[in-house]
Parts: structure tokens; C-alpha cells; sequence
């Protein structure tokens, strides 16, 4: 039951991952594409613990937290940028 | 494993999918960027604990004692998703993001990019132009 379960929910975070995918693409303004992209870094961090769970090994934990350090300050110095003109001041 | 642990970890694993699969959905789907930013914000931090409460109970099966990494990783999504959509926010409001048509008192984004406090709104004037309550 926990593969079949698994595939399903691997299907639903590509299906998510493909939306976002659009959203990034077609965003009308810049903004919507760096939450498209932040919402992308989160979907692939439960890809990566789905694929750690079908392994069965704890592996890809240090993967999905640094990951997750990446987009946070990714996504903060986007932001800094786009409101200040600079990141560090 | 037993069925009852399988069915747990099942049940965890279907609806983290599922709130992440409505967040994107949300994402594509809402008009607003501000109204947008509520949908992956809130709804992918859900599925996303799902999946690591799942992945918690399923590693906690497989070796015995609960590894300090997904706690870890919860407890840092769970701190960083409202900062980082709070810079968003903030900076959708000085870029002058085009507001939805029902949105009420979009006068008040004005008021707010000055960081003056919200001044009452008067309905009686049809004169509803941006910077009309700056006289503080």
C-alpha cells in the first residue's frame, strides 16, 4: 500500500512542480515569479523526502535542509533586492 | 510494518500531497499577486508537513530513534515561509502590484508605503485618488 501510495504522491508534487513551472513562466509581474520560484524550492524539498521514503534510507535529509537554507536566503535576497536596489548595505 | 503504522503513514503522505497539489493550483489559478501569496505560503507548508510527519514515522520505524534532521527541517520551513512571504508582501506593496477590482480601500497601500498610520476613510467624497489622506 505505501508504494502505490508513494507513486500517487510523487505524481501530485510533479503535477505541482509542472504549475508552479507555469506560473514562473507566464508571471506578469517579477514578483509572482520569485514566489513561483520559492514555492518551487519547498515542492522539490518534499520530492527529495518522497524519494528518501521509497529508498528507505535517511540519506537525503541533509539534502532537502539545505535545499531549504538555499531558497529561504535565495528568496530573501530577491526580495531585498527588488525593495532596496541592494542586498547587504 | 504493521497495517495500522502503513495506514498512518499512508493517510499523512495523501494529504500532504494533496495540500501542496491545491497550493500550486492556488498559485495558477488566483487573480491577485496578493491574494496569490496566500495560497503557496500556507497550503505548501501543510503538505509539506505532512509529508515530513510521515517521513518521521516511517524513518522512526526503519531504524528505531527519531533522527533530528526532519525536525530540523520542520522547524525551519515553519519559521522561514511567513518571513519570506512578508518580504514578498512587501515588496509587491512598493512595487505598486495591480490590485484586484474588489479589493476595499486600496487608497490605504498608499498610506502604508508612507508608513503613516491608517487615517479613516471618508465615503461621502467621490474623490478616491491615491495620496488624498497624506496631510498628517
Amino acid at each position: 500500500m505505501l508504494d502505490y501510495t508513494v507513486m500517487l504522491v510523487a505524481v501530485m508534487l510533479c503535477i505541482s512542480l509542472v504549475l508552479n513551472l507555469w506560473r514562473l513562466i507566464i508571471g506578469p509581474h517579477i514578483v509572482d515569479r520569485i514566489l513561483a520560484l520559492d514555492t518551487m524550492y519547498i515542492n522539490s524539498i518534499a520530492l527529495i523526502l518522497l524519494y528518501g521514503i521509497f529508498n528507505q534510507t535517511p540519506l537525503y535529509f541533509e539534502a532537502a535542509l539545505l535545499i531549504a537554507m538555499l531558497g529561504f536566503v535565495s528568496s530573501v535576497a530577491f526580495g531585498k533586492y527588488l525593495l532596496r536596489g541592494d542586498i547587504i548595505e | 510494518m504493521s497495517f495500522l503504522m502503513e495506514l498512518i503513514i499512508s493517510l499523512l503522505l495523501l494529504s500532504g500531497g494533496i495540500f501542496v497539489l491545491v497550493g500550486s493550483i492556488g498559485l495558477l489559478r488566483l487573480q491577485d499577486f496578493y491574494v496569490r501569496l496566500h495560497a503557496p505560503t500556507k497550503a505548501t507548508t501543510l503538505g509539506l508537513g505532512g509529508v515530513l510527519g510521515a517521513s518521521i514515522l516511517y524513518m522512526y520505524h526503519l531504524q528505531g530513534y527519531v533522527s533530528i534532521n526532519e525536525l530540523l527541517i520542520t522547524l525551519f520551513l515553519v519559521i522561514t515561509a511567513p518571513v519570506t512571504a512578508h518580504i514578498l508582501a512587501k515588496v509587491a506593496m512598493h512595487h505598486r502590484v495591480k490590485l484586484m477590482e474588489r479589493t476595499r480601500n486600496p487608497e490605504l497601500v498608499e498610506t502604508s508605503r508612507a508608513q503613516l498610520p491608517p487615517t479613516p476613510i471618508d465615503n461621502s467624497s467621490d474623490d478616491k485618488k491615491a495620496g488624498t489622506n497624506r496631510e498628517v
